[in-house]
């Protein structure tokens, strides 16, 4: 009975209703996909001509070769720069994280007088624009008659990273179910074990992530080092003076290793978070 | 009295170094911003004047750039708005169990220099790039357009460069709802168009205003896209503020610029987020 009602009424409907469902599903993917290529074209290209034969200006695809991955100093300029830009990254890092962290706990796990106008400062340098930032820190360095170079840029990146340290960290420590805390309190750890043994524990992968953050924020940032690094060339910036002559293939060999590095590193974190779950 | 002290123990060395190096500056720039050259004096030299005039002949020889700057950043938010919500939503709501991975290819593309990807979009567009011999082949375009140092490409290049600041807030926000309040919509007879418009829509709203935002921001104290993918004729006020400060060692119209620029964005994103906070903008 019911299935002559199935049959009776099912090849009326379902041809429309199968397409709308298999246009509908379809669009999706092909909206997908077209979302995709374009994100991934420029990263594509920059992987290309990576593999490109084509000695000082990388602009006409002139045959493949591997030298550019071999030797990615062949170009000694764009090492130079990764160097700086490295060495500025891990050190902006260390202070911005560490400082950043801190704030975290002081906003995360205390309720004090000038909470909310703590909040407000961490809030303002993200809704600054970077040229803002980067100038009037310019302008305070000339005041006091400093140069700009490595520690002033390293200074630089270490004041906009705080804020998206602070907004990661408290982010996780939110997350924290705070029976955990009490449960060590009640086992008699005082409040320096229970933080030492069980809160910072499972505050470090937000940590972790803060600094990778930081790390890759500063790496890939312009505007505010081309304002206050004065003779240092750091790896962005390397890119942006050669861009108008053309930038040898070794600069695509070392973003396209940042693109692979970075993606082990994300998936790596993934694969070891669902162990962890398990 | 030791718990007390806690929290402000904690922020001192953190906010020390904002006070210094963040609150400091933007005062002492305000400061810059009305001040005149020395008499006489090297380039370079300036002193305090407190000549506000600073501000208007700033804005009135410049206000082409700040007026390029605020539409181009508006049109670029508007894209990548409408790239991303279709992008958001599918990976929220059809990707199942891929999700986590199509959220790393929307960052992914962020870990190559992002200097890099735009010099890339600048051959890609460029006149040995495959683009445009094809689009001239079709006949889309002609003999004598380009596609670079065009607005076009700067806009193009702005959207695509923020996009993942417009796209991360908004999965966060369309990942939180709950599907079935979808399904409630559908029961109670609205078609998809009307579900979007009153359920999806409303409830994403704090991703859409987050998104704008960090795209807006940054897009509209920009320079970098205007530089490489862009012409004279497409400078926006990041250009001048460069140039004022490199080129010409002009600081008090750079700072006047700086804070030009800053208030203007503070109005926009107040007067936005308090429309966007009422139903009005819906």
């Amino acid at each position: 009975m019911s299935k002559k009602i199935a049959d009776a009424t099912a090849p009326r409907i379902s041809p429309v209703v199968k397409f709308q469902r298999w246009f509908g599903r379809n669009l999706i993917r092909v909206y997908m996909f077209l979302a995709f290529t374009y994100l991934f074209i420029p990263v594509a290209y920059t992987f290309a001509f990576s593999f490109n034969d084509s000695g000082k200006s990388n602009l006409v695809w002139k045959g493949f070769t591997l030298d550019n991955w071999k030797n990615p100093c062949g170009a000694p300029e764009v090492c130079n720069a990764l160097a700086n830009s490295i060495k500025i990254g891990f050190l902006a890092t260390l202070f911005s994280t560490i400082l950043g962290t801190m704030i975290a706990f002081a906003i995360g796990r205390h309720n004090f007088k000038g909470r909310s106008t703590s909040n407000l400062l961490i809030f303002l340098p993200m809704a600054t624009p970077e040229i803002v930032l980067g100038a009037s820190l310019l302008s305070l360095f000339l005041v006091f008659k400093i140069n700009p170079g490595f520690w002033p840029t390293v200074i630089a990146h270490v004041m906009f990273c705080i804020s998206f340290v602070v907004v990661t960290v408290k982010a996780r420590i939110a997350s924290l179910d705070p029976r955990l805390e009490q449960a060590a309190m009640d086992l008699y750890a005082n409040e320096i074990q229970t933080f030492r043994r069980v809160t910072l524990p499972l505050v470090a992968p937000g940590i972790a992530g803060a600094a990778l953050l930081a790390f890759s924020l500063s790496f890939d940032d312009f505007i505010i080092t081309n304002f206050n690094s004065g003779t240092v060339i750091t790896f962005p910036k390397f890119v942006y003076t050669a861009a108008a002559r053309g930038i040898p293939a070794q600069a695509n060999v070392i973003g396209s290793g940042m693109f692979f590095l970075a993606l082990a590193i994300v998936i790596a974190g993934q694969i070891l978070n669902r162990r962890k779950a398990r | 009295m030791g718990k007390i002290r806690t929290p402000y123990l904690l922020l001192l060395p953190g906010f020390g170094f904002l006070f210094t190096f963040f609150i400091l500056p933007i005062v002492n720039l305000a400061q810059t911003s009305t001040q005149t050259p020395v008499g006489g004096g090297d380039t370079g030299q300036y002193e305090q004047t407190f000549r506000f005039q600073n501000y208007i002949d700033a804005f009135v020889e410049n206000k082409e750039q700040f007026g390029r700057s605020f539409v181009y950043a508006i049109i670029a938010t508007l894209l990548a708005l409408a790239i991303s919500y279709p992008l958001a939503y599918a990976i929220a709501f059809k990707s199942g169990k891929y999700k986590n991975f199509f959220l790393v290819l929307v960052v992914a593309p962020f870990f190559t220099s992002f200097l890099l990807r735009t010099v890339a979009w600048k051959q890609i567009l460029g006149e040995e790039g495959f683009v445009v011999p094809t689009l001239r082949t079709i006949g889309i375009i002609s003999d004598s357009t380009t596609l670079t140092s065009t607005a076009f490409a700067v806009v193009m290049g702005m959207t695509y460069n923020f996009l993942p600041f417009m796209t991360l807030p908004l999965y966060a926000s369309i990942d939180r709802i709950d599907p079935r309040t979808l399904e409630a919509s559908g029961d109670l007879y609205a078609n998809g168009f009307t579900t979007f418009r009153k359920v999806t829509l409303p409830l994403s709203m704090p991703g859409v205003v987050a998104g704008t935002l960090l795209t807006f921001i940054p897009a509209a104290g920009d320079y970098v896209n205007a530089a490489i993918l862009g012409s004279p004729n497409t400078k926006m006020i990041g250009n001048v503020i460069e140039s004022r400060y490199f080129k010409i060692v002009d600081y008090p119209t750079a700072a006047a610029l700086s804070f030009t620029l800053m208030a203007a964005i503070l109005i926009l994103v107040t007067i936005y987020i308090r429309k966007a906070g009422t139903e009005e903008l819906v």
